[in-house]
């Protein structure tokens, strides 16, 4: 029978999954913000097995509004990436040092 | 039976896609196996009865999120091999945090399942209505108790959009539109003028 644990160990998998994949690709943004992407679901899932679980539907609720999240982060993730491919005619972004930070 | 198998399957198609997200060579392949992924995550979704999530997910990652990836990816012309510098270089450290991260996470759920930890119970104000679907129970939550959250939630999309939308937009010089309010404040008058050439001169060939 499949329990909460088989969930949690599924969804621990994706997150390290993802944040191995912001490791790996350093320079490519793009691949980054899909592994953000990855991580997010990560959490989706755990939030949604969890609330089916408990019998309790805050989960999913919750579950909703980090989608509705992650929807306006890609977007303006990606309009940030298209603007500094405008001005610049590259994506690497381990050598962004305009800011100075 | 079923159950488990299809957990399994879900499960084991959800991993190896994930994995392939983050190795393809080609971007666009990443983003193709990104909606594997997410189609994977809503049959596990479906599995444990949350269909309203699930189909949420289908719908906002596949038909928005990740065409909009696809889009951009299209769209820029990038090289990728360059962008794949150091990824060698990254992989054992990258491989010794993943595997440390996750021992860590495992260890936490050996932890809760030895019994140590006390997690929350549900108090069973937001259970599901008896005899209703998942999505009418959802619904009820979401523009009852949730209301003003729901609304938050538009608001951050609205945000977006407009933030997105000003990030990007650019007036260009160097192509000429059309301008509405320039042809509508045009009167007759002063679009044609009237002469009386001498005969013989009116048309010059």
């Amino acid at each position: 029978m499949i329990g909460i644990e088989h969930y949690v160990v599924v969804s621990s998998i994706l997150f390290v999954l993802g944040v191995l994949g912001i490791f790996l690709n350093r320079k490519n943004v793009i691949v980054i913000l899909m592994a953000i992407e990855l991580i997010l679901l990560a959490v989706n899932i755990n939030f949604v097995a969890f609330s089916s679980f408990l019998g309790d539907l805050t989960g999913q609720i919750f579950a909703m509004f980090v989608l509705t999240v992650a929807a306006g982060e890609a977007a303006i993730g990606l309009a940030i990436l298209v603007i500094y491919f405008r001005g610049r005619g590259t994506i690497a972004v381990d050598d962004i040092h305009r800011m100075r930070g | 039976m079923i159950h488990t198998i299809a957990f399994y399957l879900f499960a084991a198609i959800l991993i190896a896609s994930a994995v392939l997200v983050i190795m393809s060579r080609n971007p666009v392949h990443s983003v193709l196996w990104l909606i594997l992924a997410f189609f994977n995550a809503a049959g596990l979704m479906v599995l444990v009865g949350a269909e309203f999530i699930a189909m949420l997910l289908v719908i906002v990652y596949v038909g928005a999120v990740a065409v909009l990836f696809l889009f951009v990816v299209m769209m820029l012309d990038i090289d990728f091999a360059e962008l794949r510098g150091g990824f060698m270089k990254n992989f054992p450290l990258g491989i010794a945090l993943a595997v440390a991260l996750l021992a860590e996470l495992v260890l936490g759920l050996g932890a809760y399942r030895a019994g140590k930890l006390e997690l929350g119970q549900a108090d069973g104000t937001a259970a599901t209505l008896a005899g209703r679907s998942n999505i009418e129970s959802i619904g009820g939550l979401l523009y009852g108790e949730y209301l003003f959250l729901f609304e938050a939630a538009g608001l951050v999309l609205l945000v977006a959009m407009i933030g997105a939308i000003v990030l990007t937009h650019r007036q260009r010089t160097d192509t000429r539109g059309q301008n509405i309010s320039k042809q509508i404040a045009r009167r007759p008058e002063e679009a044609t003028i009237n002469v009386k050439p001498e005969i013989g001169k009116g048309v010059q060939l």
